[in-house]
């Protein structure tokens, strides 16, 4: 992206493809019966500097690293290169994108996100005749 | 880290992946402790006159389980991160998050301070803060 771009290009260039580099988030994915539960690690972020959006069937989580560094800080050893993070889910149909809860504690994001009701599993009795 | 993907149709996302970690792979600076790179927690180290300033990137730890040593102008980091139980018949389908204990060593600069050291963790990341010696600031000679 070039630096001169006007905010408003720069915005509508991240809304198309996402065109700063970010770290991806290490991250489990876990499904039971009831849903699916997603826990990604967002070191330095703080609760304010994280977004978790869901557009359409894409959940993005994004967060930006923010640490307390003292003044004139020169970086001698660096393993954790940029200050964001950032990774994109496609979500399954049968999955209710209306009723994700997020907790978010220690750097570490826990996101539940339940079947809907139609695609709950359920038991179909079977009768004798 | 070990990324993989259980997701069939994420090739390219995968393929993305292995870019990045290439990318990040060659950005870093080699260390005297081998691959330092991939390691958890990953650690961040920056240094100021007054200070040598550590960021270890360590989410979901408790503090408790949290070890800092400085010994010999060596510094060990060393906790235990536990793997939450898996409910039954649970399916994990993409597992990348490290579980486990971990141990990490960072050689401090010959004019740190070690009685002086500060940890704090906060947003998962534990802030180690080294000062340097007194004796071993920049000083102005004034000229006679």
């Amino acid at each position: 992206m070039n630096d001169q771009s006007t905010p408003v290009a720069r915005q509508a260039a991240t809304a198309q493809a996402p065109a700063e580099p970010a770290l991806l988030p290490p991250t489990d994915v876990i499904e039971d019966a009831g849903g699916i539960t997603l826990l990604a690690d967002l070191p330095g972020v703080s609760k304010e500097r994280l977004h978790v959006n869901v557009e359409a069937d894409t959940l993005t989580v994004e967060g930006e690293i923010a640490l307390p560094t003292p003044e004139g800080m020169e970086g001698t050893h660096v393993e954790v290169t940029r200050p964001r993070y950032r990774r994109a889910f496609t979500l399954s149909k049968e999955l209710d994108a209306a009723k994700v809860s997020a907790e978010f504690a220690n750097g570490v994001l826990k996101l539940r996100i339940p079947k809907a009701e139609h695609a709950q599993p359920k038991r179909i009795e079977v009768k004798i005749a | 880290m070990a990324y993989q993907s259980l997701f069939p149709r994420d090739v390219f996302a995968e393929l993305d992946r292995l870019q990045r970690g290439l990318q990040q792979a060659f950005d870093i600076s080699p260390s005297i402790r081998g691959l330092s790179w991939g390691g958890f927690p990953a650690i961040n180290v920056g240094s100021t006159p007054r200070s040598v300033e550590l960021y270890a990137f360590a989410p979901g730890v408790d503090p408790a389980s949290l070890d800092v040593q400085v010994e010999k102008g060596v510094l060990t980091v060393a906790g235990e991160r536990k793997a939450d139980a898996l409910p039954d018949k649970a399916t994990m389908h993409v597992d990348e998050r490290f579980a486990g204990r971990f141990r990490r060593v960072v050689t401090l600069p010959d004019d740190v301070d070690a009685n002086g050291v500060e940890a704090r963790y906060r947003d998962g990341v534990l802030h180690i803060s080294v000062p340097r010696r007194e004796d071993a600031q920049p000083r102005r000679i004034a000229i006679q």
